[in-house]
């Protein structure tokens, strides 16, 4: 079950540095150990994370089979204008899990 | 007098460190993982009380009520209610847990096959049916109907078992704070569960965490919902009387 929890104030004075946080639902297999049977775990992590704001890239992560299950990820950016905070977790299936967040910028 | 002075210091020290005072599960967390269990932007464990609430929701079937169908918004109607099982019920006699009257309320009320003991769904609703108790004080009754089962589950408690022929006793009250191995020896109070266990990158029961305390002392591990682990449980919640409930809480 791959899924997502993110927060974020929605609102925010223009020039305001606005914090973003999020965990990710997934298993991050590392893919380099067998199971209980002796077959090897396929590798399934997430390897990438983007955030847009106003259809600008504003924030890009690369993950490696290291990250832990569930991974915590928080960045900041500045507010600007009133706009869509979208964020993306692509894995190694090619699901692209999108969250999209409403950033109402006053002043 | 220098004696008798020290034996009265002994005295008043001695109960202190004899009857055991029962902390809370978060006691026992290092400061990190304490701080990630109250931040709730952070907290795994909230991905599947935010699932249990989709379930709370969910229509099972055309002419079946969903649980909020009956029970409404649950941050109301189920405000308290983990703080007060496991109980008896009355119908059956039965001592029943918090998912064992999830299960009873899906079989009997919504018509459907029971969604199996530690599947995401189940752990899931429970997750988001103790987080509406999340801070209230254990109030189990172990009186009346519950009084066999409370028995039970104190002796089983202070019964030794298993090729290490250990107690639960004679680690959770005896060396309770000390650490074993990697990690420190908490009072095993079963309040913080369905927890976040690091050890399982997600969500498990107390059964679940029972099992592994069973094979940690070579003993038989019973069944998921099995009355030894019931009865266990039962006099874990007395135990716990007045400790606050942590769950989802987050376990190394």
């Amino acid at each position: 079950m791959f899924n997502a929890r993110v927060t974020m104030k929605p609102e925010a004075a223009k020039g305001e540095i606005v914090e973003i946080r999020t965990v990710a639902r997934h298993p991050m297999e590392r893919g380099n150990y067998p199971d209980a049977a002796g077959r090897m775990v396929p590798r399934m992590i997430i390897h990438s994370f983007r955030a847009t704001y106003g259809g600008e890239e504003i924030f890009r992560m690369e993950l490696g089979p290291g990250v832990s299950a569930n991974p915590y990820i928080a960045f900041t950016t500045v507010a600007t204008e009133t706009g869509d905070i979208v964020l993306e977790w692509t894995d190694d299936s090619g699901f692209t899990l999108t969250r999209t967040l409403r950033l109402t910028v006053a002043g | 007098m220098r004696l008798p002075a020290s034996l009265a210091a002994l005295l008043l020290i001695l109960p202190a460190a004899t009857a055991a005072e029962i902390r809370p599960g978060r006691d026992f967390l290092s400061p990190e993982l304490r701080a990630l269990q109250e931040d709730e932007a952070r907290h795994p464990g909230m991905l599947w009380v935010e699932q249990g609430e989709e379930v709370w929701r969910r229509t099972p079937a055309l002419d079946k009520p969903s649980c909020a169908g009956c029970h409404g918004d649950a941050a109301g109607t189920m405000r308290g209610v983990a703080t007060r099982y496991p109980m008896v019920d009355r119908a059956s006699g039965r001592l029943l847990n918090l998912e064992l009257r999830i299960e009873q309320c899906r079989m009997e009320r919504q018509g459907q096959p029971a969604f199996g003991y530690e599947s995401p769904e189940l752990l899931a609703l429970t997750a988001y049916i103790a987080y509406q108790s999340r801070s209230l004080p254990m109030t189990v009754r172990i009186d009346g109907a519950a009084a066999p089962f409370f028995d039970a589950g104190r002796a089983f408690f202070h019964e030794r078992q298993g090729q290490l022929n250990l107690a639960c006793s004679q680690c959770h009250d005896d060396n309770a704070g000390r650490r074993l191995r990697g990690d420190v020896i908490s009072n095993g109070v079963g309040t913080g569960f369905p927890a976040y266990r690091l050890e399982w990158n997600a969500v498990g029961s107390l059964h679940r965490r029972l099992r592994a305390c069973s094979l940690g002392v070579r003993a038989v591990q019973f069944d998921y919902g099995s009355p030894d682990y019931l009865n266990l449980e039962l006099y874990l919640a007395w135990r716990a009387r007045g400790l606050p409930m942590e769950a989802p809480a987050v376990r190394r």
